[in-house]
């Protein structure tokens, strides 16, 4: 009896020393920040969603963001519409996600104040198309908050974004995308 | 037996990590209200308001043709030898608040607006199964008087319609709108006919690809109202979003441009063969 009361307690820390032994833990934002830039010589669209979810494991590396499509600000409301309506049909596709690490999580040290630099691998989804995207990020940890910078270029079409050839000089097929977010510790 | 617990423990430890590994962002979504829009391509049916207004600082500029009748034949060009137009735009004090000025070459009339959505469909937090805007329009008639040498009142040059315009979008593709519509004439022709003439307008519209739509419109007016040989408005149309523009293109027994004149002016019948091709271009200007 008293052996199975030791395995069960055992069992019981051993499993809530998995949960927590993750000595960086997770780090959080709700509040993220995604902008997309497309210059052409005809016209500039810029466009900023504020409510950008992502999260990374101070472990493993894992980085994952979640965007809504539809909290995507344009500065002409028209722009916004023909955004949604035509080229990213949100209704259909509400969200794209990103899924991938962080190649040098042990360079970027969380504990201590600086600015670190390391690589990101994952996938994007967009409108149900996957493709793998790298690019370099910058961490600057201070008191705590962990913010991080990255710029990537997407091509439209990839993610069978049709672009109809009376705008087609408008819209660029080289989408800078920049990222920004203040992570906190959330456990 | 020992081995086995081991195993288990070993086991449910592992466990527990991928369990929490796998997802980072694995919380309840936070319930946002999201709001229908696009409802119509543009705020136009055809020849009457949608539901949609301009958003703040734009202006929405509109120039709209209907051309003569097709059964003129070749000799009229199918009525392209005739026209009706008007000039005008739209304007957005805020999202929701319109304000909006015409003159159309039918009576020489000026016409101007103001519009109000109140309510907006919306499903998540706040639900509403509708979205809903007034509109009240006036109009001034410019003809010379038929009778200048009659005691003349400028007030018998106006005339004024208000709507409530209620729309559901459905689907992605379908959305529906009927249009209960008062038109007052200060002056008609006799004592025999109603000042104020009642009506109800059905709008509906079906996408066929994400830039087209097809849109059918009724204006039905409320029998004994109207003379004898005036009828009611149908139009059929397709909407063309190019970018900046939207292009309306359409057929129609009615020649005017304004509701009073679409509403109780037209004695042309579909079934004679008297339908108009006619067109609405819209330009989007920011400030």
């Amino acid at each position: 009896m008293n052996k199975i009361i030791i395995l069960f307690a055992a069992i019981v820390t051993l499993g809530f020393m998995a949960f927590t032994n993750h000595s960086g833990g997770v780090y959080k934002t709700n509040t993220g920040n995604i902008n997309f830039f497309s210059h052409t010589a005809v016209e500039d669209i810029t466009a900023d969603n504020h409510k950008v979810k992502t999260a990374f494991d101070a472990e493993t590396g894992k980085l994952q963001f979640s965007v809504l499509i539809k909290d995507f600000e344009f500065p002409k409301a028209l722009m916004q519409e023909h955004f949604n309506e035509n080229y990213m049909e949100s209704t259909t596709y509400p969200k794209s996600t990103f899924t991938g690490t962080i190649d040098k999580m042990s360079a970027v040290n969380l504990a201590k104040d600086g600015t670190y630099k390391s690589p990101i691998t994952g996938k994007l989804t967009m409108k149900d198309v996957t493709k793998d995207v790298s690019t370099m990020a910058t961490f600057v940890v201070k008191g705590g908050i962990v913010n991080a910078k990255a710029t990537f270029t997407v091509n439209p079409t990839d993610y069978h974004i049709v672009i109809p050839k009376t705008v087609a000089a408008k819209i660029s097929n080289e989408i800078k995308v920049s990222v920004d977010a203040d992570y906190t510790h959330a456990h | 037996m020992k081995k086995s617990l081991f195993f288990f423990i070993l086991l449910a430890t592992t466990k527990l990590c991928i369990a929490q590994d796998f997802d980072l962002l694995d919380e309840p979504e936070l319930e946002t209200t999201d709001y229908a829009t696009a409802t119509f391509k543009t705020n136009r049916v055809v020849n009457g308001h949608s539901i949609e207004t301009v958003a703040k600082n734009e202006f929405d500029f509109k120039i709209s043709h209907r051309f003569g009748f097709l059964s003129g034949g070749p000799y009229d060009m199918f009525g392209l030898d005739q026209a009706t137009m008007r000039i005008g735009g739209d304007y957005g004090i805020t999202d929701n608040l319109n304000v909006g000025l015409g003159r159309s070459t039918v009576d020489k009339t000026y016409d101007g607006f103001v519009k109000y959505k109140f309510l907006k469909q919306s499903t998540g937090l706040k639900t509403m199964p509708l979205t809903a805007t007034w509109i009240s329009h006036m109009g001034i008639t410019t003809l010379k008087w038929p009778q200048p040498n009659r005691d003349n009142y400028f007030s018998s040059r106006l005339h004024y319609t208000h709507q409530l315009l209620i729309a559901r979008k459905f689907t992605e593709g379908l959305s529906i709108q009927l249009s209960p519509t008062l038109v007052h004439k200060n002056i008609v022709d006799s004592t025999k006919f109603k000042n104020d003439i009642l009506s109800l307008g059905l709008g509906v519209r079906q996408k066929l690809t994400s830039r087209t739509t097809l849109n059918l419109e009724y204006y039905y007016v409320l029998p004994n109202q109207l003379e004898e040989d005036k009828t009611n408005v149908l139009s059929v149309g397709f909407d063309i979003e190019t970018g900046g523009h939207v292009f309306q293109l359409f057929f129609t027994n009615s020649s005017g441009p304004f509701e009073k004149a679409f509403i109780t002016d037209t004695k042309a019948k579909w079934l004679d063969g008297d339908i108009r091709f006619g067109f609405n271009i819209a330009r989007v200007f920011n400030f």
